[in-house]
């Protein structure tokens, strides 16, 4: 019996589940993947926004601009790659700048620090690659980028490093309230909690008709995306969005916190909550708006693309709910990266609120170090730690520059990475510019022998995603 | 910090060849720089025959060619370190690597031959919509699992580009019992060579489908299929001639990219076209000292010239090192478009300059020129000329000497 089931392991869920570990409480995390953070956490413009979007008194506007000014911290005791970059909102004519003039008396009214407005010439000088065509721009200082499955991933390991359970492969089919407990029930496991937080992303709604009566539904919007190489990484410093629409905040060109460009995302609204496929149109509209907005880019140094799928509620704002020991975060889409190290404070507040036991973890430690703290050491302190484990000295992928040390490190330390793309997100071994053409033999060597799987057995994403098939017709069997 | 005369990074076929030229040419004093676990580079993995026959005058697999080159460099007792990773390179040739067994070494060069060879254009370049499940691999990958790991990773296979280790990957494939359903070419021309296509596609009754491109990737956990399309004369994909393929497997093989982070990060300038360093017939980079050859100048269709290549470069940084390079010329090469690019770019010396170069285009009967203004100072007659095969002409050095103007143009003319 746990005090507190949390279902889904994206940021909302994996900070949340950080927020209760300050405190003596048994917890756990129902994911239904093979990993963390493999839904909209993933997959989406890694973006802090400043908070001057959201509608004034919304609980977008509210979470973000709170979330945003929390972020930093957080980043930093998780040692996950956070750069205050700013952020541009370019236009292009007049009506635009009326927009950009109506974003800034937003931004000023929901309490946004650090906004201005530029005419052309400031605009150029802040970012001297904007494209020809831009007359002016919001500027807002603290807009920030983040690498957002990184912070799913090391506020889990965080979590469990103080004390909190992560069950992976747990797909809710069931959950129903019994006496002062609710039960929930996967295909071949029951988990049963006192109190339960629902953060599954795309599938909370449905998740949140199997306890109460809700007008509450999402749909997913689609965002197709394209990441550059670093040799187009330093282009641009700021994120550089265009003036928004109703459907989003339109095509934007930011640098990633490694150093990557990344272009996107279109918006499409969609039905399959598993729609993730990238198309041509969605290709053609990121590259006429991208390259509109900053000069420079060059579409033969895309190193990969991808799409995401958000979560947006039917009544435009997050729905966050509070019943019967169970709180729901709904809707949780843009600036919902921004806003959830609040949301998962609020959460834990609302779970306090309906009585769950508030007596602090004396054993708590916030910090966790950088999965690429390799990296960061001086030369003598590499060498130190080559001596005693020289695995830190083989590099194994070749453009980001991981050794097998890291990636053990990240088959060993929670959460675990079970698959290949988990060591990818957690130590970008195969994210640079081969995509892992050269390193994916042996990454896929190294989880074999760490995780104690047969080598055909190794997968991409988790079960169906296998690698290899069988040894070749001369292998021979692994003694 | 380590002194050395001449690092070569790489131990594959340029960089094993480099090093014993140097040695040959008198410079002892010679280190090589590999960053896997064994000298020989991709050889290791090519096991298929077809190398050697320029240089050894037989047919050899590649791990038997690269144990050639391994043995002369044994025989020279030239130091080389595997498991090292160089991290950087600077201007005054100063060299980081990182080795599981002394750390952070770091070494301070009078001369640097980079060979670091390249690498396969991925998925991601080419921008195929659809889904990214398992089964999408280059065909290196593919065939590193296959041959130094021992497993088969996939069963029923499209393959996208008949680069050569596109082809060589589908009759592996076979040969190992899986099912390769076509080879989809975007090009109306194969860039891999005529002998591939033969020995691995029509023997197997493989079939290669010129002027398709697959345009979309299905499945979401892996491959279910592909969608391939006929393309028209601009490449762009006739929505009409779609048609669904149903697969585990997609392999690439659609190019291959010279790997020069290190180089670019030494401010060594690179040809756009070659995606390499401008050199001179030394194959010296724009920096002193600091020369490249194989497959991280310009991508070769043989290990044979790769290896050929390095000795020049080696014997150049041999000299370096002695007595310097006389610079006395400053002539350039330009190309005429249907030669696309050459190597090298310049010529710094009265010399014999030996040539690489490839066309744009499929061209029978063809004259090769070499043009000083308007003056054929140079020319040479062929049946014909592809993309996929590399040409090599040698201008002498009373040629060389005669060059008026600053720029000499290699161009062709076909009937």
């Amino acid at each position: 019996m746990y005090d507190v089931a949390i279902i889904g392991a994206g940021v909302i869920g994996a900070l949340t589940a950080r927020e209760l570990s300050r405190y003596n409480l048994k917890c756990v995390v129902l994911e239904k993947e093979n990993d963390v953070a493999m839904g909209t956490s993933k997959a989406n413009s890694a973006i802090v926004h400043a908070g001057f979007d959201a509608k004034e008194g919304s609980k977008k506007a509210y979470f973000n601009v709170k979330g945003s000014e929390m972020m930093e911290k957080v980043a930093s005791e998780l040692g996950v790659k956070y750069i205050r970059n700013g952020s541009l909102v370019l236009a292009f004519d007049d009506e635009d700048m009326k927009t950009v003039e109506e974003l800034y008396e937003r931004g000023v009214k929901n309490g946004v620090k650090g906004l201005f407005i530029l005419n052309r010439e400031e605009l150029i000088k802040v970012e001297p690659n904007i494209g020809d065509d831009a007359v002016g721009a919001l500027h807002a200082t603290t807009g920030a980028i983040i690498c957002p499955y990184g912070l799913a991933i090391a506020a889990m390991g965080n979590a469990m490093d103080n004390g909190c359970e992560l069950k992976t492969n747990f797909n809710v089919k069931n959950i129903e309230k019994g006496e002062g407990k609710y039960i929930i029930a996967s295909d071949n496991e029951t988990v049963e909690a006192s109190f339960v937080v629902n953060a599954a992303g795309l599938f909370a709604d449905e998740l949140n008709k199997n306890l109460e009566a809700s007008h509450f539904s999402t749909h997913p919007r689609k965002g197709e995306y394209f990441v550059m190489d670093k040799a187009q990484g330093s282009l641009v410093k700021s994120t550089v969005f265009v003036t928004p629409s109703a459907k989003g905040k339109g095509i934007l060109v930011s640098p990633t916190v490694d150093g990557n460009l990344l272009l996107g995302p279109t918006a499409d609204d969609i039905e399959d909550k598993t729609d993730i496929e990238t198309t041509d149109e969605g290709a053609a509209k990121i590259r006429s708006q991208a390259m509109r907005s900053v000069k420079g880019i060059d579409m033969r140094k895309v190193i990969t693309s991808f799409a995401g799928l958000r979560a947006v509620g039917n009544t435009g704002d997050f729905e966050i709910t509070a019943k019967d020991n169970y709180v729901a975060a709904m809707g949780i889409e843009s600036p919902g990266l921004s806003a959830s190290p609040a949301i998962a404070e609020h959460i834990a507040e609302l779970l306090f609120g309906m009585g769950l036991k508030k007596e602090e973890n004396k054993d708590f430690n916030p910090v966790r170090r950088p999965m690429d703290f390799f990296k960061a050491l001086s030369k003598d302190e590499k060498n130190a730690l080559i001596k005693e484990r020289p695995s830190y000295g083989r590099i194994v992928c070749r453009c980001e520059e991981i050794t097998e040390g890291e990636i053990i490190d990240a088959l060993t330390l929670n959460p675990k990475a079970k698959d290949l793309d988990g060591v990818k997100r957690r130590t970008r071994s195969g994210m640079g510019r081969c995509q892992g053409g050269f390193c994916s033999p042996s990454v896929t060597e190294l989880i074999a022998k760490i995780s104690g799987v047969a080598y055909e057995d190794v997968t991409k994403t988790g079960e169906g995603s296998g690698i290899n098939f069988e040894r070749t017709k001369g292998g021979v069997k692994n003694a | 910090m380590l002194k050395k005369d001449v690092v070569v990074i790489g131990g594959g076929p340029a960089g094993m060849a480099a090093a014993v030229a140097a040695y040959d040419a008198g410079c002892k004093d010679v280190l090589i720089l590999e960053r896997e676990n064994a000298l020989g580079g991709i050889l290791k993995q090519c096991i298929h025959n077809g190398f050697g026959l320029h240089n050894f005058g037989e047919e050899l697999t590649g791990p038997e060619y690269a144990k050639r080159y391994k043995d002369e460099v044994e025989k020279r007792n030239i130091p080389y370190m595997t498991d090292t990773t160089v991290l950087s390179i600077d201007e005054n040739k100063n060299i980081v690597a990182l080795n599981s067994e002394k750390g952070v070494v770091e070494i301070e060069a009078k001369s640097i031959i980079l060979c670091m060879g390249c690498r396969e254009r991925p998925r991601g370049a080419l921008s195929i919509s659809g889904t990214r499940p398992a089964g999408v691999f280059t065909a290196g990958a593919a065939q590193k699992f296959v041959n130094i790991k021992g497993y088969l990773p996939g069963r029923e296979v499209v393959i996208l580009g008949s680069g050569d280790i596109g082809l060589i990957m589908a009759r592996r494939m076979t040969l190992e019992g899986a099912h390769v359903k076509a080879v989809c070419e975007l090009m109306p021309y194969s860039g891999g060579l005529a002998r591939n296509i033969e020995q691995c596609l029509n023997d197997f009754n493989i079939p290669l489908k010129l002027s398709h491109t697959v345009v979309k990737v299905h499945g979401e956990k892996r491959v279910t299929g592909v969608t391939i399309a006929r393309v028209d004369e601009k490449r762009c994909p006739i929505k009409e001639t779609e048609e669904f393929i149903p697969c585990d497997t997609l392999l690439l093989s659609v190019g291959l990219i010279p790997e020069n982070e290190l180089t670019t990060s030494a401010g060594i300038a690179l040809d756009p076209i070659t995606n390499g360093a401008f050199v001179d017939q030394n194959r010296e980079t724009g920096t002193d000292g600091v020369f490249a050859a194989g497959n991280v100048l310009h991508v070769h269709d043989l290990a044979d010239f790769a290896s050929k290549e390095a000795e020049t470069a080696g014997c150049a940084a041999a000299e370096y090192v002695k007595s310097g390079l006389e610079k006395t010329r400053d002539i350039k090469i330009k190309t005429d478009g249907k030669v696309r690019y050459t190597v090298p770019q310049r010529i710094t010396a009265d010399t014999d300059v030996k040539m690489y170069f490839r066309v744009s285009d499929v061209f029978k009967n063809v004259t090769f020129t070499v043009k000083d203004g308007e003056e054929v100072i140079f020319s040479k007659k062929a049946i014909g000329a592809a993309p996929g095969e590399m040409e090599e002409i040698t201008l002498k050095k009373e040629t060389v000497e005669k060059i008026k103007s600053g720029e000499i143009t290699v161009g062709l003319e076909a009937k």
